[in-house]
């Protein structure tokens, strides 16, 4: 089975036997396709290429309301509930018992509770959802799947929201649903967990699978290791490290946005990359915003030593900050404009006279920037739209460096585009960072994190808890540092993502 | 989202040539059918082409060209304004209660300034107050409405001075006044969006606000100066008008709203923000208007002219909406 995401993979022909009365894990990294997989299995994305085959016969849905006519349901990361209405009428949406648009009230009390039993579900029927508690309206979720005969239910992320007790509860529900008959699909970052509670653990890593195995025949660490395993494809360029006495570009303290991150203090020097990784939504991204004047925080963020005051993404520019944003198409370009004006738009004063562009120096100078970069396009008339991720990319770079920052912070750099673009924006940095720039880059991809860095900042829930230099910064202490396990299976402390992940 | 990556397979390419028809007919779609009308009825009628009639047209559409111009900037950056209409009566009503005391020409200036100010205080409210737009005007165009009935206690103002008339009648080498200014607006909103820098403000604000905002553009500050020049136009357009009869009733204006917006849409300017130009929407005003022109010269019942303009401008944003979807 294979899925693309724009010029990505994030499925490369994936194959996978889920067993009737399972319980089946799908691990991997950040981006390794696990949630696809399960999404398409459910129905909620179409595949590309490949066949599902239920009981034997191939199936194709095209919604997840085709999923569940076979006995496929999904309960999302985010639940898909209407707060306002009642338990049951959320259980039964769309599916309502009753004659000539009647309710049966009845019937549905009758199915409700015996289904109820089942998972330990004691709330009343008529509550209102949005009084519920996280967990229990993840249980109602199930409740809808299981009274639409659900012999199939893919559980994403289920415990992300939820305290360390009710992921608990969580896990014994998964347990009593596999012995009423059911096969679970649960998708989790959480090794500790995958491997209490699962018969069969599938790996995946950049879109392929690595392996299937029987649940007790993994450790946390052999685990770890297959979610690793290095990819051929990419090379990193070699490092030059910067010279010692390279002057602080970029000098950031105590920068608070709270709640997205706390207390923030680095400093990058002058020819130095400096890698920011953890996991998705730890606050990496609001830190580079907040760096840039995109939105407010307290703290101080200093460029060659001289403090920003009156922070906004129009002073920061002036002061030599570049924002390469994480998604290229919502913030990072126009998609309907011109390559020409996407690229000279942060620096109008470079090609006007007088506020009046003028056109033959624009096409020259924006022309030089995006060969400099290596970025094709048929013609640089046509809209941004029409290029493809790799050269769409090469162009929100090249915004950058129609005028020299002195600061680049490049968030996710590499998203979505194909391993030759990839490496080309991978030279593109180390060069930029050669010729004397200070770069943060962030990234989900951990071997592009350490690949490229001279140094890596490990955030985690919204703070730096690990700096790694040189040698220290391997995958298994940045991912260590990132999942906040200190202790070999320890579910020690109040956070309960404190999951086990590392050796 | 339209052309086909390299390497595309088959259903990629047609989907692409798809796309570029409808780019095409969005593109260029009004310049045929502009032409296309105005050959027919020099065919058909004998008074249609002369210099005469044609000064006629023009004069008849300089007003809601004026405002046209405008709201074609403020599309471009993904706004609307409502209260273009009734900022526009409210213009001659100020500067008809104003002329005995002040002087005609002082009194059309604050008219046209009191017409700014709606403008900033439309542009105030969508930017840094973040109102839906349509809502924010339609509050504004209704007090504004308010005031005027208030100014005017209900009645017709007639200005008795004859200076007062010299905007909306006097002529310049044989060409009225209005017809010069809608050339002026037209001229100058043309230049700025193809040329300056604003332009390039405009079209980043209306194409996509957040990445506009991260090259360092002051988004909000566009948007109220696009709400001001709005203001600012339908104060110019109403000026003239008030100065070509020399009577004011407070009222709505729905009339310039409706057919000023319908000139800009049919001319192919994105409802969406970050697309259009000015030239477009002197063809879609030239469009509505020939075809105004050409029903009374063939003697076309009048009802039936309002059912086609509604329909076309159904059309005209079915194409905007279809060359849209990704």
């Amino acid at each position: 089975m294979s899925k693309r995401y724009g010029g990505a993979r994030a499925l490369d022909d994936v194959s996978v036997v889920f067993a009737a009365g399972e319980i089946h894990a799908l691990v991997g990294e950040n981006g390794a396709g696990k949630s696809t997989l399960g999404k398409i299995v459910a129905g909620a994305v179409p595949q590309d290429e490949g066949e599902i085959v239920v009981g034997g016969r191939p199936v194709s849905f095209r919604s997840p309301r085709d999923a569940i006519r076979h006995g496929i349901a999904l309960i999302h990361q985010e639940l898909a509930l209407a707060p306002a209405m009642s338990v049951l009428d959320n259980v039964f949406l769309g599916v309502e018992p009753g004659r000539g648009g009647l309710l049966d009230r009845g019937e549905q009390r009758e199915r409700f509770r015996e289904h109820a039993e089942r998972i330990g579900f004691e709330h009343s029927p008529s509550a209102r959802v949005e009084t519920l508690r996280v967990a229990d309206q993840q249980k109602v979720e199930i409740l809808r799947a299981l009274v639409r005969d659900a012999k199939l239910i893919v559980m994403d992320e289920p415990t992300a929201a939820l305290t360390r007790v009710e992921a608990a509860r969580l896990l014994d529900l998964a347990r009593d649903l596999r012995a009423a008959g059911v096969t679970v699909i649960y998708v989790s970052h959480i090794l500790a967990d995958v491997l209490a509670l699962c018969d069969t653990v599938t790996v995946l890593k950049d879109g392929r699978r690595v392996k299937t195995a029987p649940a007790r025949e993994e450790t946390p660490e052999s685990l770890v290791t297959a979610m690793l395993g290095r990819s051929m494809d990419l090379v990193f360029p070699v490092q030059t490290p910067p010279p010692a006495d390279a002057p602080v570009v970029l000098s950031v303290r105590n920068l608070t946005r709270p709640p997205a991150f706390e207390d923030v203090s680095f400093d990058i020097r002058a020819g130095e990359i400096v890698g920011l990784a953890g996991l998705v939504g730890s606050g990496r991204t609001e830190i580079a915003r907040a760096i840039f004047g995109a939105d407010p925080a307290s703290g101080t963020v200093e460029i060659h030593g001289g403090r920003l005051r009156r922070r906004s993404p129009r002073s920061g520019i002036r002061q030599g900050l570049a924002l390469l944003p994480e998604s290229r198409k919502d913030q990072g370009l126009v998609m309907m404009r011109p390559v020409t004006e996407n690229v000279s738009i942060a620096h109008l004063g470079e090609v006007t006279r007088a506020s009046v562009v003028q056109i033959r120096r624009e096409r020259r100078r924006v022309g030089d920037v995006l060969k400099s970069v290596d970025a094709r396009a048929a013609s640089y008339s046509m809209p941004v739209s029409a290029l493809s991720g790799g050269n769409q990319q090469k162009t929100a770079i090249a915004k950058w460096l129609m005028k020299t920052p002195k600061v680049l912070l490049a968030d996710e750099p590499t998203r979505g585009i194909d391993v030759g673009a990839k490496r080309a924006i991978y030279e593109l940095i180390h060069g930029l960072a050669a010729e004397g720039l200070g770069v943060l880059l962030i990234s989900s991809e951990l071997e592009e994190v350490i690949g490229l860095s001279h140094r890596v900042l490990v955030v985690r829930a919204g703070r730096i808890v690990a700096e790694l230099a040189g040698e220290q910064a391997n995958e298994e202490t940045v991912m260590r540092a990132a999942f906040g396990s200190g202790t070999a299976g320890g579910n020690g402390g109040s956070e309960r993502a404190a999951g086990t992940a590392g050796a | 989202m339209t052309t086909a990556s390299p390497g595309g397979g088959g259903a990629g390419v047609r989907l692409a040539s798809l796309d570029d028809g409808v780019e095409l007919l969005r593109e260029y779609a009004i310049l045929v059918c502009v032409l296309a009308l105005f050959l027919t009825l020099t065919f058909t009628s004998d008074v249609f082409l002369t210099s005469v009639n044609m000064k006629n047209v023009l004069e008849s559409v300089s007003t809601y060209g004026i405002v046209a111009c405008a709201l074609t900037l403020l599309l471009i950056v993904g706004e609307f304004d409502l209260s273009v209409g009734a900022t526009f009566v409210l213009t001659g009503i100020v500067a008809a209660k104003l002329q005995p005391s002040l002087g005609t020409w002082p009194a059309l200036l604050v008219g046209v300034a009191a017409a700014t100010g709606v403008g900033v205080f439309n542009g105030i409210a969508v930017a840094y107050f973040r109102i839906n737009s349509f809502i924010a005007t339609l509050a504004s165009s209704l007090m504004v409405v308010g005031l005027g009935t208030k100014v005017t206690d209900g009645f017709q103002l007639y200005i008795e001075d004859p200076s007062f008339l010299v905007l909306g009648n006097d002529e310049l080498f044989d060409v009225r006044y209005s017809i010069w200014i809608l050339a002026l607006f037209a001229l100058v909103c043309g230049f700025v969006l193809a040329r300056t820098k604003l332009g390039r403000w405009l079209y980043a604000t209306g194409g996509n606000l957040e990445a506009a905002r991260l090259s360092g553009i002051n988004t909000r500050a566009i948007k109220v100066g696009a709400f001001a020049f709005s203001g600012f136009a339908a104060g110019v357009a109403g000026a003239i008008l008030i100065s070509r009869t020399a009577t004011a009733i407070a009222g709505n204006g729905i009339d310039v709203v409706f057919i000023a917006f319908a000139a800009v849409v049919v001319g192919g300017t994105s409802v969406l923000g970050g697309r259009g130009a000015i030239w477009r929407t002197v063809l879609g005003l030239l469009f509505l208007e020939f075809i105004r022109n050409g029903f009374n010269l063939l003697e076309v019942n009048p009802y039936y002219q309002d059912i086609i303009r509604g329909g076309i401008i159904l059309v005209a944003v079915a194409i905007d909406a279809f060359s849209r979807r990704t």
